[in-house]
């Protein structure tokens, strides 16, 4: 069944996840959950029946091109579109049963950023914080404003709570978006592109501040971007969407490191700003066996290749590399030509320290 | 110069300028009091919004735009019947506001739809996302968000209305507009026409002025 539903290759992607047990609770759940819009009598299919659960406290990242389906998918989480086909469970409720009373009360437990911000421009940022509390309605006055005052310091606006909107900067009013997101004290936080329309240095600070929000506070974090950059820095696991499907879906460390997806392996490619092209182009002109090594964790900083070239004779040069982390995990990914020597016993030692050795040209 | 404006009676003129101001009070508010939900009405059953209602909406619609269509000396004759009803006169200021309102509210409502529309959409899924329920969402972000647009709207619908008034002397209103036609037009008393048109010009001009500095002081872009 499952392997029909992602199509032929998706079961094969969808990578072996950790016994239930070992992680925590699943706090969203999308059971072949799916929506289809109709327009003008014809149906667009934007996500496909599927299937989906997010643990709780993890940071869940959902990436794909325009279309994919991103924001259909997050937005059936609260609601804010309703489900054309199966159920949406949520902190073991069954969201999509909840009548429009239940519904709202619901939604205040499920905050949501946007990528436009969509604050209100007539009310200052303290009373765009202190709005999700004002509709509520169950605190009163002053626990309104000692709450904001602890909002605005969580994102660092202490000095701007009187500002309109329009006065502050991109990243600011994000903060903002998030602050307000968090006033009802949400566990589980949506964010749509909550990072696209800033720039790259902004972009950091507001996951940063997302990071530390998930740490922190143990909120449940899903997010959507168009930059692997974005699921590498922060996300714990990652969907990859493609036509109303997820494609692939894993860690971020497997689907990062070791794309199977032609969309996947796009994204990543895209991230590295590796042309493959080029690449290839350039090998041509490169002897011997070439390889692509992945090191993750502790093996990363290990004094390995030397070794290896001294006892096995090999000699090698490097091609490409990059050495960066993924979330707090280091990882280092160097592309090898590989000459002389025994190269079949540097290939076995590699693999025997737990490198992950591709080759790519024999 | 005393000479040209010897037919100007600055008694008559200043209580016809109290009358204009009286249906130009009286109209604006009962005006806005009917325009305002008619038009939220119209802005929440309209197509792709939160309470789509196509038959209500196409029905609202109609009868504002049959409404606007009449010419507005039309529907001053028209409504006599009804106006003595609602007010016991068909004259003076009393008998002014009802037709007045009937030929402002739908206009007004219009501007009103057309206000709540530039509102981004993003602002009602926010309120959405945080569980507002629709009248929360048309009270604490809609209207506030597109305040200085209804704030616009009621200035132009006020300027409207002065020019309503000045039609409405025909059926005998009184104010500004009647003193026009009656003494400035019917007996060619120049002098009157000159100063009314001047302190309906100056009111306009004022109306305007005040319209403008408050869609700037609530426009917080
Ligand atoms: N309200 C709607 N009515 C009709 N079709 C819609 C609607 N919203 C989305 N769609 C369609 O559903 C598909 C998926 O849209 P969705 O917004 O989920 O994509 P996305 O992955 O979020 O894209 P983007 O990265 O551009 O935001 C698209 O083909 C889109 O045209
Ligand atoms: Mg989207």
């Amino acid at each position: 069944m499952s392997a029909v539903r992602a199509g032929k290759l998706g079961a094969f992607f969808f990578r072996p996840q950790p016994e239930s047990s070992s992680r925590a609770r699943d706090v969203i759940e999308l059971r072949q959950a799916g929506k289809t819009y109709r327009v003008d009598g014809r149906d667009i299919p934007a996500l496909q029946p599927t299937d989906l659960r997010v643990a709780g406290g993890e940071i869940f990242g959902l990436i794909g091109h325009s279309g994919a389906g991103k924001s259909t998918l997050l937005r059936l989480i609260n609601r804010l579109e309703e489900p054309s086909a199966g159920r949406i469970v949520v902190d073991g409720e069954d969201v999509t049963a909840l009548d429009a009373a239940g519904l709202r009360a619901f939604r205040r437990r499920v905050g949501m950023i946007f990528q436009h911000f969509n604050l209100l421009s007539s009310k200052t940022v303290a009373d765009n914080i202190a709005m999700p509390l004002q509709l509520a309605g169950s605190l009163g006055r002053r626990q309104i404003a000692e709450r904001v005052d602890g909002l605005l310091a969580r994102v660092g606006l202490e000095a701007h709570a009187g500002k309109y909107p329009a006065q502050l900067s991109g990243g600011q009013k994000q903060r903002v978006g998030i602050a307000r997101a968090l006033a009802t004290e949400p566990k589980i936080l949506l964010c749509d592109e909550a990072t696209s329309a800033l720039d790259p240095q902004t972009t950091a600070q507001v996951l940063q501040l997302l990071d530390g929000i998930n740490r922190e506070l143990g909120l449940t974090i899903v997010l959507i971007t168009h930059e692997m950059d974005v699921i590498r820095r922060v996300c714990d696991r990652v969907a990859v969407m493609d036509a109303g499907r997820i494609v692939e879906l894993g860690p971020v460390g497997d689907v990062f490191l070791h794309p199977q997806h032609p969309t996947t392996r796009r994204f990543v490619l895209e991230a590295e700003q590796i042309d493959e092209h080029e690449q290839r182009a350039d090998f041509a002109h490169v002897a011997g066996r070439i390889v692509r090594l992945t090191f993750r964790g502790e093996a990363t900083y290990a004094p390995l290749l030397g070794s290896v070239a001294r006892d096995t004779g090999v000699d090698f040069s490097i091609l490409a590399g990059r050495i960066d982390h993924i979330k707090d995990t280091p990882y280092g990914q160097l592309t090898l030509a590989l000459i002389g020597g025994d190269i079949d016993a540097a290939q076995r030692r590699l693999a025997e320290a737990e490198v992950h050795l591709e080759v790519l040209r024999a | 110069m005393n000479e040209f404006f010897s037919n100007v009676d600055p008694g008559e003129i200043w209580l016809a300028t109290v009358d204009t101001l009286l249906m130009l009070g009286g109209s604006l508010l009962f005006t806005v009091l009917f325009g305002l939900p008619l038009g939220v009405l119209l802005f929440l059953t309209g197509p792709r919004q939160m309470f789509e209602r196509r038959g209500l909406y196409r029905l609202l619609s109609v009868l504002v735009n049959a409404l606007r269509s009449l010419p507005f000396i039309i529907l001053l004759i028209v409504m006599i019947p009804l106006t003595v009803l609602l007010t016991g006169t068909s004259l003076g200021v009393a008998g002014a506001i009802p037709p007045l309102v009937a030929g402002a509210t739908p206009f007004f409502a219009r501007l009103v739809e057309t206000a709540l529309r530039e509102v981004d959409r993003g602002i009602i899924e926010a309120s959405q996302a945080m569980g507002a329920t629709t009248r929360q969402i048309v009270v604490d972000a809609l209207l506030p968000e597109a305040r200085p647009g209804i704030i616009a709207a009621i200035t132009i619908t006020a300027i409207t209305l002065v020019s309503y008034t000045a039609m409405a002397g025909v059926v005998g209103a009184g104010g500004l507009g009647d003193l026009a036609i009656r003494f400035g037009y019917q007996r060619f008393q120049t002098d009157v026409m000159i100063v009314t048109v001047a302190l309906l010009l100056v009111l306009v001009q004022i109306l305007q002025s005040i319209g403008d500095r408050l869609v700037v002081h609530f426009s917080r872009r």
